[in-house]
């Protein structure tokens, strides 16, 4: 009876492993028919040289650089400053921190759009605009990195121990806390990277060069060169996850999220 | 004579302390209250004078395409939630209660993270290269002298789309529920069995009811995924499939309803059912932890 049992669960992971890799086995076997009869990397080499796509994933890269900075800039001391000064505002801002689960991506685009091309806050050209929303997007996974980050460092203890060498707000921050949460700052880095990088709507709707935009148009022009950016995205998908595991090895739970 | 200066009472310390948040606040409320408020006011006025109605939410319950779309909408979210939450747990519960060697659950949970990552745009593209007229799959199952897409099999419509949509649902299922399980303790099914039960009865009447919040929980929290789900859904099919999100889409890139109220409403009514489904998966997942640990 245990070995039949152990027959089935062999067959589910099996069935698992079949649904998670034959897609990817197929968009790889297909990125690499661009030439006719042989295999060959032919599809990537088209992508790679196309101005459009380094201008599309060069674009990406940007805001989510940019992203990462202001979620560092803004959540780290917030978060921090809650902890210490005003935890009776906890509750509010975990709550703000959720929202964006509750309002759909395209929900927020809407909304943004609307209330942002209209004079006098006509601001929607704006590429900042499309920082602040992928920093709103982001901070679900951010803000809680941060805040499960701090919860395990002694805060106050750290500061008065800092204050009493005489260090002020600014090397506390820098100097002290910072370091001391690196790993939960780098978990919140790379799994904005890889929502932002993935992220089609905003870019698309607020009319800013990405990668998930560039890769949409290039399926209704080209056949193999998708496969191949797919292929790629995956890759960086993947590469922002291990790097997410590695840092944080020890820690069970994997990160949940993205941007369907 | 004056009389001595009365002593002041000693003054309350006013504590500054708040304005340490107010950027927080400030950049929310610019960039995510106020857009997103925005959408709640604008659905009960009138886009033409800017006096409250209800006209714009009664016009969704008479637009036969409106409804269509949500119907659409709530019915691939329910479908795939279902089946990715059942398939989720077995797999799950597999990799970790069915003594199988540990590296499989350490793999799938790796695996899993990034699937539940790894959507729209790419994800449709991997499904066209498997399982389009020339996909892989497809030209595999034709050697066999049957093609699917003569057996009304088709990739770019509504089950096309579930399937697409469960590369997703699944693992984050995984995810979600692996502590769940974790949380069963050997000791109860120890405990059951020398009670004489069954195994159906230790599932029946242990396991299954301790899960359920758990299960429910985040089978919802599966259907608010789908829910909110678009780059998929408009790269696989190119907006063919009426989707609430779609409608809103090409709402936005040129009033296909005629009134941008009822833009508003469209946009309202997913944040409702949202809602609903983040408050429903809250409420259960507390109810879940009383267990754990």
């Amino acid at each position: 009876m245990k070995s039949r049992g152990k027959i089935w669960a062999w067959f589910f992971i099996i069935l698992g492993i079949l649904y998670f890799f034959l897609p990817l086995l197929a968009t790889f076997i297909f990125s690499l028919k661009a030439k006719l009869g042989v295999l060959s990397f032919t599809a990537y080499v088209n992508v790679f040289n196309d101005p459009k796509f380094i201008r599309g994933f060069s674009g990406s890269l940007l805001w989510a650089t940019l992203t990462i900075l202001v979620g560092i800039i803004l959540f780290v001391p917030t978060a921090y400053w809650v902890r210490l000064k005003v935890p009776r505002a906890r509750s509010a801002i975990e709550f703000i921190t959720l929202i964006p689960f509750v309002v759909p991506p395209i929900v927020y685009t809407f909304g943004l759009i609307r209330t942002y091309s209209h004079p006098p806050l006509l601001i929607v050209d704006n590429p900042m605009l499309l920082v602040a929303a992928y920093t709103i997007i982001s901070m679900p996974y951010m803000y809680r990195a941060i805040d499960i980050g701090l919860r395990s460092i002694d805060v106050r203890t750290l500061t008065e121990a800092a204050q009493s060498l005489g260090a002020g707000w600014g090397t506390i921050l820098f100097r002290i806390i910072i370091p001391n949460i690196r790993v939960a700052i780098l978990n919140g880095a790379f799994l904005s990277f890889a929502i932002v990088l993935g992220e089609y709507i905003l870019a698309r709707y607020l009319v800013k060069p990405a990668f998930a935009p560039y890769m949409l148009d290039l399926g209704q022009n080209k056949a193999f060169e998708p496969a191949a950016a797919a292929v790629i995205s995956f890759a960086l998908t993947w590469a922002c996850m291990g790097i997410i595991s590695l840092v944080g090895r020890g820690r069970e739970q994997a990160p949940v999220g993205g941007a369907h | 004579m004056r009389d001595a200066p009365q002593a002041r009472p000693a003054r309350t310390k006013r504590s500054w302390a708040w304005l340490g948040v107010v950027p927080f606040f400030a950049f929310t409320l610019l960039f995510l209250l106020y857009p997103s408020s925005t959408i709640v006011s604008k659905s009960f006025r009138d886009s033409g004078t800017g006096v409250f109605t209800l006209q714009n939410i009664l016009a969704l319950f008479k637009s036969p395409y409106i409804l269509g779309a949500y119907w659409i909408s709530i019915k691939i979210s329910l479908i795939t939630a279902l089946s990715g939450a059942m398939f989720g747990f077995v797999l799950a519960y597999s990799a970790i209660r069915g003594n199988l060697p540990r590296f499989v659950r350490i793999s799938l949970l790796t695996f899993c993270g990034v699937a539940s990552n790894f959507a729209g745009v790419p994800l449709a593209f991997a499904f066209i290269s498997l399982l389009s007229p020339s996909g892989l799959l497809i030209s595999w199952i034709k050697l066999t002298g049957y093609n699917p897409y003569f057996h009304g099999f088709t990739l770019y419509t509504f089950w096309g789309l579930s399937l697409v949509y469960m590369y997703f649902q699944f693992p984050l299922m995984v995810l979600i529920i692996a502590p769940a399980i974790d949380g069963l303790r050997r000791e109860w099914l120890e405990a059951s069995q020398n009670l004489g039960a069954s195994t159906s009865q230790y599932w029946r009447y242990v396991a299954f009811p301790i899960l359920l919040p758990s299960l429910m929980g985040t089978t919802i929290l599966l259907f608010g995924n789908a829910f909110g789900a678009f780059a998929t859904a408009q790269a696989l099919t190119g907006g063919q499939i009426n989707l609430v999100t779609i409608v809103i889409g090409s709402e936005l890139r040129g009033d296909v309803l005629g009134n941008p109220g009822i833009g508003y409403a469209l946009a309202l009514g997913m944040v409702v059912i949202m809602a609903l489904a983040i408050t429903g998966y809250t409420i259960l997942q507390r109810r879940t932890e009383r267990w754990l640990r």
